[in-house]
């Protein structure tokens, strides 16, 4: 059992919770674990299969604005409760009205994507610099790859529609992954990549990828949520019932940044090794069970980072990050910013 | 005149004198953010509202009361009402804290007697304000100008709700950091509210000028 960002993580099988006045208390097994006022919440994440929570206790979290999520030991989202849907019905009538609109849709999501893509080349100028001197090849490699992401974030600006603004993100992508296996250094040499893999991943870095990018988006679907979005409506990805496009969307200018990066760190450090992956019998390769638990505590970790916000001018942790972001995009969806300021690494 | 579902409550003239964003995140968009300064209101106005009717020395108090003006279009709750014997009619507010440089409590408990005014067609001339920190009550006399100020906040906020619009945030160091929104609201990232395009793109060029 933790707190980290107003969040509570519970994390003990067989754990029960329940309302002790405006508190949330947590017994296993007869006793009082925690008890955490309610007030100092945003949310409480369950991680079990056998963790509960009282009607009582729901009640007065929806009531306090406080979400309840379950997921399984690994993280994997389960279920939520929540109470009514608060009235954001003007944001989201506007967020729907922009998604319909072409054009509207273009500004938004010609912005995420830039950021993505300017938070990739970050991540590769970034390894350049570190690891370059030992390897001017590899270095170089890096290099081209960064300015050829560099061009196609000059086209983003001019593309029209989001037909072309996919496209230029797709040659971007495969340049990035096309390089990716030169960010990891001493590796064990059956820990490789060849593009990027998804359904399923066909070797160990894509498959520690895809279980970083499901974290990532379930924390960006949360961060929708709690400020009154619709997940499921996006302006880059298309409405396909549920699909969380919004959060896809939103996760774009993170992926680099928070995801990618935690799983070089794991695999450069030797944290994640070839012994933690397992090779299904149709080439799939799945990250171990007990792996993706310190995968899940890397990941925690580097939630628990400090920045300056590039555009707010304050300091946050970077689990706040997806909050912060999609609060930006509430106000600019309101009228208050005049465009979508995307997050940009440094 | 006002239907019975278009009356807004006494609450949100308040926040509108308070900030009219605050109003409209709250009653527009609402955005609710309880901070200790809510949260510690709402635990004084618990223990008002709290207890049976009761008389004292002749005097009727009633807690909790639920009133309405159809002609103001707003609806609330009066902490107390003492009724007096000879007909006088004396609503009291109970307030956290200290008389504050604003009018806003003064604006409420006005709102609440012309409620009452208009429920029972009588006359409330004046109210109290009761301040926990100072544990004394101040004499609320409700004049023409208090009065107008509540006729017009009323219509200021009627109008903000209907149109849906959320003003934007003029930061204020004093008032903004004892406000309960300050997460959602962000007043400070709006300094930027016509320049987010702007600065998007020259943090952009700024990031991709670095060598590789
Ligand atoms: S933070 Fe400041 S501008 Fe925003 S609602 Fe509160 S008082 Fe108004």
């Amino acid at each position: 059992m933790k707190r980290h960002l107003n969040t509570l993580f519970v994390t003990l099988d067989g754990s029960y919770l329940r309302k002790d006045g405006a508190a949330v208390e947590i017994r296993h097994e007869g006793e009082t674990k925690m008890r955490v006022p309610l007030h100092n919440l945003e949310g409480i994440s369950c991680f079990g299969w056998d963790i509960g929570a009282s009607a009582a206790l729901m009640a007065a979290c929806a009531e306090a604005g406080v979400s309840i999520s379950f997921h399984t030991p690994h993280g994997k989202f389960l279920a939520a409760t929540r109470g009514f849907t608060s009235g954001n019905i003007l944001l989201r009538r506007e967020q729907y009205r922009r998604a319909d609109d072409e054009a509207a849709s273009v500004a938004i999501a010609a912005n995420m994507l830039a950021a993505k893509l300017a938070n990739a080349r970050q991540v590769l100028m970034r390894a350049a610099r570190d690891h370059g001197g030992k390897s001017p090849e590899r270095a170089s490699a890096l290099g081209q790859a960064a300015d050829a992401i560099a061009v196609r974030i000059g086209l983003l600006g001019r593309a029209g529609t989001l037909d072309s603004l996919r496209g230029i993100e797709g040659d971007a992508a495969s340049t990035y992954f096309s390089v990716f296996r030169h960010l990891l250094v001493n590796h064990d040499p059956l820990v490789r990549i060849s593009g990027r893999s998804r359904r399923p991943p066909l070797d160990p870095v894509n498959a520690l990828l895809s279980f970083l990018y499901v974290l990532l988006m379930h924390d960006c679907r949360s961060a929708l949520e709690s400020c009154g979005l619709d997940p499921q409506c996006g302006f880059l990805h298309r409405d396909r019932p549920g699909r969380p496009s919004l959060a896809l969307d939103l996760m774009e200018e993170f992926r680099a940044f928070l995801a990618d990066r935690v799983a070089l760190t794991l695999l450069n450090r030797k944290q994640i090794t070839f012994a933690d992956f397992r090779t299904a019998e149709s080439g799939a390769v799945l990250l171990k069970d007990d792996s993706r638990k310190q995968v899940l505590a890397a990941w925690q970790e580097r939630k628990q980072d400090e920045i300056i916000h590039p555009f707010l001018d304050e300091r946050v942790t970077l689990g706040l990050l997806p909050h912060l972001q999609a609060r930006l995009l509430a106000r600019h969806l309101r009228g208050d910013l005049d465009a979508y300021p995307a997050f940009l690494s440094k | 005149m006002f239907g019975e579902d278009q009356l807004i409550p006494i609450s949100a003239l308040q926040h509108w004198l308070y900030c009219p964003r605050q109003c409209a995140l709250i009653h527009v968009e609402r955005a609710w953010a309880e901070n200790r300064f809510t949260a510690e209101g709402r635990v004084m106005h618990a223990r008002a509202h709290d207890g049976p009717d009761e008389s004292r020395q002749g005097v009727r108090i009633t807690r909790g009361l639920p009133v309405r003006s159809l002609r103001l279009g707003l609806a609330g709750e009066c902490d107390v009402v003492e009724f007096h014997p000879g007909g006088r009619i004396l609503p009291v507010e109970y307030k956290r804290g200290k008389p504050k440089s604003h009018r806003a409590d003064e604006v409420q408990l006005c709102a609440q007697a012309l409620c009452l005014e208009e429920m029972l067609s009588a006359s409330v001339p004046g109210g109290c304000l009761y301040y926990g920190e100072r544990r004394r009550r101040m004499e609320i006399p409700f004049d023409a100008d208090l009065r107008d100020l509540v006729a017009a906040a009323a219509v200021a906020v009627h109008d903000c709700i209907r149109d849906g619009f959320t003003p934007p945030a003029e930061y204020e160091t004093r008032r903004c950091g004892a406000c309960s929104l300050l997460d959602l609201c962000q007043p400070q990232a709006l300094r930027f509210r016509r320049g987010a395009g702007a600065w998007f793109g020259q943090r952009l060029r700024a990031v991709l000028s670095e060598e590789t």
